[in-house]
């Protein structure tokens, strides 16, 4: 079976031989490494990606799904520029290890899009399905909140 | 030569400053190769099989079903093992693969490599292994009992008959722990065609992986290079070997590359763990508050094999009475083998476990004495000049215990007020009536770099060329922002605002050492510095000048060599920094043992309620001793970082084990604290000079992780009035258990 989908605004279509998640095609099959697996089980969110526009854990989607869907992933989400998210977090010393680092970003991009100015209260809300084991999250609030114009506690 | 006015221009990125990281944008993007995206051309998976119980033995071990599938390229068993057939940190003791009997649960029995990942996962599958199973050794006490010890520790200082007036009697546990860094064990093997391979693979310390795979491969030592490789954190579940040498034997023996990447649930039982710990305490003060003797025995249970267990055990046993002076002291530690699943680093090292105990005792004789638990702390502070109250070592370096404590004191205790962030979340759990708040502090010491006789060292390499300043290592970088401080001393030593780390394999620089021990900048910040150092006098004795910086070389105000001419010569500097020798300890655990130590409090303020057993801990403030911040945000990062692995700790994280299994190995079942568990943090670095580390700097990893969790802690039984001599505390211990005095 051949699936044909748009990634990061490309038409694209891989075979699938075996029951796959999108999490595995993505890495495996379509040279985009950028999601990354640490559980396997939607806790982390390091896979997250959007899905004709929803935020998903991509290893919880089939990827036979996928048909005639638009995924954007973490390579998808900066241009030439760095997103703003992008930008806020590397200012704000909010990558460590990076490893969470692509979930964070697509899930905060999903959340800047539709809400330019989250409360601290929308921003933890929004990225509480998104682990980072390294930062104690202080400079991930502190980048949004900088981002979503107001000064950081 | 050119002649004009030589501004004192100041380097761009040096110490002191934040520059934003090298690795962050590529982080960003998506772009950044971390082990699990490694990729090479006719690469084989490889993947495990292992141990369904916690101790059996081995009847038979069938392959022939497992290579009868098709794509399957290798079945390996202990007997395909051409070297040293076991492995280890401290002692090999540790099989590579089962020797006929397995010892935990998880134990690797045999490995194989397949086309795909899928085609590996169903051959592990089809080995057959019969086993008998036999009566797992799971107690640590019985272990004790038996003799089944990895190592005993004593220590005996001072006068035994030493008697306070106030004593109290304690028995306190710790859960066992795990980093859960957010990426797995990872690695690809590539063998390079004349017998030797290439590793790059997941690790906070490449050459000592080296030396084990060369150990089991039965290689010479240039056979076989260790790459440094991105990696998704560590906190010390990357110091041991697990798929190394597994995927080093599979590209020998298929002559193909290999990759093999752990699943969450595998590398649960694929990396050591924290040793859970049971600590027996006596403290004894005489009126005034002062310690006058303490006593204590600490069990660890090591599992398995051996791993770090020794030095973990020791660590505890030396950081058991907290940085208080005490000319008394008695500890007993016993590091026991049993089926458990093995244990070793984690941020904190030993100094952890004992940290509960010894704050949870402070606090009781706080409370006893009708003290205030600050000044109960000042009145035994532990300075520099006084003699560690475990080893007896003269602390040498500077030890600001007492700052710390009246910098925690002089903090002003901020919000948010209470029902602004609800134990149970923003719903209607608990309501903000019931909520009842508690403040708790907590010390902590630990050493910094490998102790006890240990020859630890690390090697940098600065370069001067085209590119600008290369600092060239096989340190590791775990996430804590070695790119960026390696730079920073360079640029800031040298002058010359150009500079990078670049990272290179074995055969190209000797060892960094670990990432591990708070060690990094210390260590490699000291070679890198030294060689730059070395590098810009020469550079300065060759052109005759006095200053060197981003323009060139300068005698006064003359520029005698600008950059271009400066860098079109090969220059470089190669040095190896090792910190002030330690000693191995004497037979009552007394000695110089550890070059360096820091301390730091932490100030914690929890809301709790006590009949929903739920809690919010809303803030951990700090002051920490970190010598000289040379990059105060990546300080922070680490701080914030660390309380919030004491945190979990605290309140959240435990690996459960039944009969030697675990119970819970996986994100759904082992929490991990999330943004919506991030208390406030407010942070005071205490800087003073002093430390042999780079511009007096000293390692600021661990500290955060060690009193954090006893702060915490303390807050709840300030609000709930409980005992909680158990951590991680369940809403059960709040809700269900008795309330005392």
């Amino acid at each position: 079976m051949i699936v044909s989908f748009r990634l990061n605004g490309e038409d694209t279509s891989f075979r699938v031989t075996h029951p796959a998640s999108l999490l595995d095609v993505l890495r495996d099959e379509l040279g985009a490494a950028g999601s990354k697996n640490a559980c396997e089980q939607g806790e982390c969110g390091s896979c997250s990606v959007l899905l004709d526009g929803q935020l998903v854990c991509s290893c919880l989607v089939m990827a036979c799904d996928v048909e005639g869907s638009e995924v954007v992933t973490v390579e998808g989400i900066a241009g030439e520029e760095l997103h703003p998210v992008q930008k806020a977090m590397n200012e704000a010393g909010a990558v460590q290890c990076g490893f969470c680092t692509p979930g964070f970003v697509v899930a905060a991009a999903e959340l800047f899009q539709r809400n330019p100015t989250p409360s601290r209260g929308e921003i933890e809300e929004a990225l509480a399905g998104n682990i980072c084991r390294c930062t104690g999250y202080g400079a991930i609030i502190r980048a949004f909140e900088g981002l979503a114009g107001r000064e950081a506690p | 030569m050119t002649a004009r006015t030589h501004r004192e221009t100041r380097v761009v990125g040096g110490i002191g400053e934040s520059p934003i990281r090298p690795d962050g944008v590529p982080k960003l993007r998506g772009e950044f190769q971390y082990a699990q995206d490694l990729y090479a051309e006719g690469m084989l998976w490889g993947s495990t099989v292992r141990s369904p119980h916690a101790r059996a033995r081995i009847r038979s071990i069938d392959i022939a079903p497992a290579l009868a599938i098709g794509g399957v390229h290798a079945v390996l068993t202990q007997d395909d093992v051409p070297g040293r057939r076991l492995f280890g940190l401290e002692h090999p003791d540790q099989p590579v693969l089962a020797d006929g009997e397995v010892r935990y649960w998880g134990e690797p029995v045999a490995i194989v490599a397949a086309e795909d990942r899928e085609t590996a996962r169903r051959a592990a599958e089809a080995v057959t292994v019969e086993y008998e199973e036999l009566e797992p050794l799971t107690d640590p006490e019985a272990a004790d009992a038996a003799d089944e010890v990895f190592r005993r520790m004593r220590i005996r200082r001072g006068d035994p008959q030493a008697r306070g007036s106030v004593v109290v009697e304690g028995y306190y546990e710790v859960g066992m722990q795990d980093q859960a860094p957010l990426g797995t064990e990872a690695g690809l093997a590539v063998p390079d065609g004349s017998g030797g391979v290439d590793l790059y693979a997941t690790s906070q310390f490449v050459h000592v992986d080296h030396q084990q795979v060369v150990a089991s491969l039965g290689l010479r030592s240039d056979q076989v290079r260790a790459h440094p490789v991105g990696i998704g954190g560590a906190f010390g579940a990357r110091e041991d070997v697990n798929l190394h040498i597994h995927l080093c034997l599979l590209a020998l023996y298929t002559g193909r590359p290999v990759k093999m990447v752990y699943h969450r649930d595998e590398s649960f039982t694929g990396h050591v763990h924290r040793h859970p710990a049971r600590m027996w305490y006596r403290h004894e003060v005489d009126a005034d508050g002062r310690l006058v003797r303490v006593e204590a025995k600490i069990l660890l249970d090591g599992g398995a094999y051996a791993s770090t267990t020794g030095a973990v055990l020791a660590n505890a046993c030396y950081f058991s009475v907290g940085p208080y002076r005490c000319d008394s002291v008695s500890v007993d530690g016993i590091g026991t083998r049993t089926n458990n699943p093995p244990c070793g680093a984690m941020r904190g090292f030993g100094a952890v476990q004992v940290c509960f105990a010894h704050e949870s005792q402070m606090d009781r004789l706080a409370a006893e004495l009708g003290m205030d638990p600050l000044e109960l702390r000042r009145r035994n502070a532990l300075e520099s000049g006084d003699r560690m109250p475990t080893t007896g070592q003269r602390i040498e370096t500077p030890l600001p215990t007492r700052e710390v404590i009246d910098s925690l004191e002089a903090m002003p205790l901020l919000g948010p007020d209470v029902g602004e962030r609800l134990p149970g979340g923003s719903g209607l759990t608990t309501e903000p009536v019931h909520v009842r708040r508690g403040i708790g502090y907590a010390l902590s010491i630990k050493n910094l770099g490998f102790s006890e006789g240990f020859d630890d060292y690390a090697q940098a390499r600065v370069l001067l060329g085209p590119e600008g300043v290369i600092v060239e290592t096989a340190a590791i970088e775990v996430g804590q922002g070695l790119v960026n401080v390696l730079a920073q001393i360079a640029r800031s030593t040298l002058g010359v605002s150009r500079a990078a780390v670049r990272h290179v394999d074995t055969s190209r620089i000797d060892s960094a050492g670990s990432t591990s021990a708070s060690r990094q900048t210390q260590l490699s910040g000291g070679a890198t510095h030294e060689a730059a150092r070395r590098l810009r006098e020469r550079i300065l004795s060759h052109y005759g000048g006095d200053d060197l910086d981003d323009e060139g070389v300068w005698r006064g105000d003359t520029l005698v060599a600008p950059m271009p001419e400066v860098v079109a010569a090969d220059w470089q500097e190669t040095v190896t920094f090792r910190h002030p020798p330690t000693e191995p300890p004497d037979e009552n655990g007394q000695g110089t043992l550890h070059a360096d130590f820091a301390v730091a409090g932490h100030r914690a303020v929890v809301d709790v309620d006590p009949e929903l057993g739920l809690l919010r801990v809303l803030r951990v403030d700090t002051a920490q001793d970190v010598g000289r911040a040379l990059n105060p945000e990546s300080v922070r990062g680490q701080i914030e970082g660390g309380i919030m692995q004491g945190v979990g700790l605290a309140v959240m994280e435990e690996l459960v084990i039944d009969q030697g299994r675990f119970r819970n190995p996986t994100f759904t079942d082992y929490l991990l604290p999330t943004i919506l568990d991030a208390p406030e943090v407010e942070a005071i670095l205490i800087e003073q000079d002093g430390s042999w580390g780079p511009f007096g700097a000293k390692g600021v990893g661990e500290p955060p992780t060690i009193s954090s969790t006893p702060a915490v802690v303390a807050a709840i039984r300030n609000a709930t009035g409980r005992e909680l001599s158990r951590v991680p505390v369940r809403p059960q211990d709040i809700a269900l258990s008795e309330t005392v005095s």
